[in-house]
């Protein structure tokens, strides 16, 4: 094991989930402000127990599936998740979408909940639920894609848990979304080393001998680095020019 | 039951937000599959990276257009 394989793997581990922890967070947070910390701690902890039953469920399968078509199949979903970030990302750096607001996410959702002031708790407690659940399982994916079949699926998710307790922490002392992370940077970076990630696995899967084995990585996350780059400043001039 | 069809769409939108995107990257790791097949060697290898770097920056311009 190189640091060209570990270092990326837990960095992408753990910004991924920092990302998706504050998206979850903020939904938790708004069901607590409107319908109390009872059912978005209840919804938050039945969404963590679903979590860890699929982990636990499909943890052992990973160990029967033949390496390389490991290797082919979660390469071929990093593209396919790494690459949606990464355009996502450049699109919104270059203003073409709006960047996500967390402030205003947590607006939305705290007055969708009011409109449903009169409906029971346990609606409030699903929508944490779902939040954690969901969240939670892009946190998985992320962890199993850069950690499964090079052994470290403990190191990157000893990376995604630090981000998860990092924002829960932040979460529960400061009661409000964490709003001044540079959401749109994390994911462009965590898009990069995905798609560097999916690229050298799909090629592994397919058989390639990379120059340079896992160094390659880097190499691969300069280049996607290069093309967002380029791709965020040709989308973002002709605006500047219309503006 | 919509709520199991809401966390379904919303699973398949984790890998699928574009689908022009995601047609193209499908076609260049099928691509790059054929050229492994046929061509040993790291060929294969650079037709998945350029063609996944190209997919990407023809995916952003296109919303230029």
């Amino acid at each position: 094991m190189t640091w060209a394989t570990f270092a990326p793997a837990v960095s992408a581990a753990f910004l991924g989930s920092l990302v998706e922890a504050i998206e979850a967070l903020t939904i938790v947070l708004a069901v607590a402000t409107v319908r109390g910390w009872r059912p978005a701690g209840l919804g938050a902890a039945a969404g963590l127990a679903s979590l860890a039953l699929i982990v636990a469920g499909l943890g052992p399968l990973l160990d029967r599936v033949p390496l390389l078509l490991l290797q082919l199949v979660i390469g071929v979903l990093l593209l396919l998740f790494g690459m949606r970030w990464l355009r996502k990302a450049i699109l919104r750096a270059a203003g073409v979408i709006p960047l996500h607001d967390e402030a205003a996410a947590f607006a939305a959702g705290t007055a969708e909940l009011r409109e449903h002031r009169s409906r029971l708790d346990w609606l409030a407690g699903l929508a944490s639920f779902k939040a954690v659940l969901l969240e939670g399982l892009e946190v998985v994916f992320i962890v199993i894609a850069v950690g499964a079949g090079r052994g470290l699926l403990l190191p990157a998710s000893a990376g995604a848990l630090g981000a998860c307790a990092l924002v829960a922490g932040a979460g529960f002392v400061l009661h409000r979304p964490l709003a001044r992370v540079p959401e749109n940077a994390l994911k462009l970076a965590v898009g990069v080393m995905l798609s560097a990630f999916g690229v050298f696995w799909t090629g592994e899967g397919l058989g390639v001998a990379w120059p340079g084995a896992d160094l390659a990585i880097v190499g691969f996350a300069a280049l996607f680095l290069l093309v967002a780059a380029l791709g965020a400043v040709a989308v973002r001039r002709p605006l500047e020019v219309a503006a | 039951m919509r709520m199991l069809a809401g966390i379904a769409r919303e699973l398949i939108g984790l890998f699928v937000d574009d689908g022009m995107l995601a047609l193209a990257i499908i076609a260049v790791i099928v691509i790059a599959a054929i050229v492994a097949s046929l061509i040993p060697g790291a060929t294969a290898g650079v037709v998945l990276l350029a063609g996944s770097l190209f997919a990407l920056l023809a995916n952003v311009l296109a919303v230029q257009r």
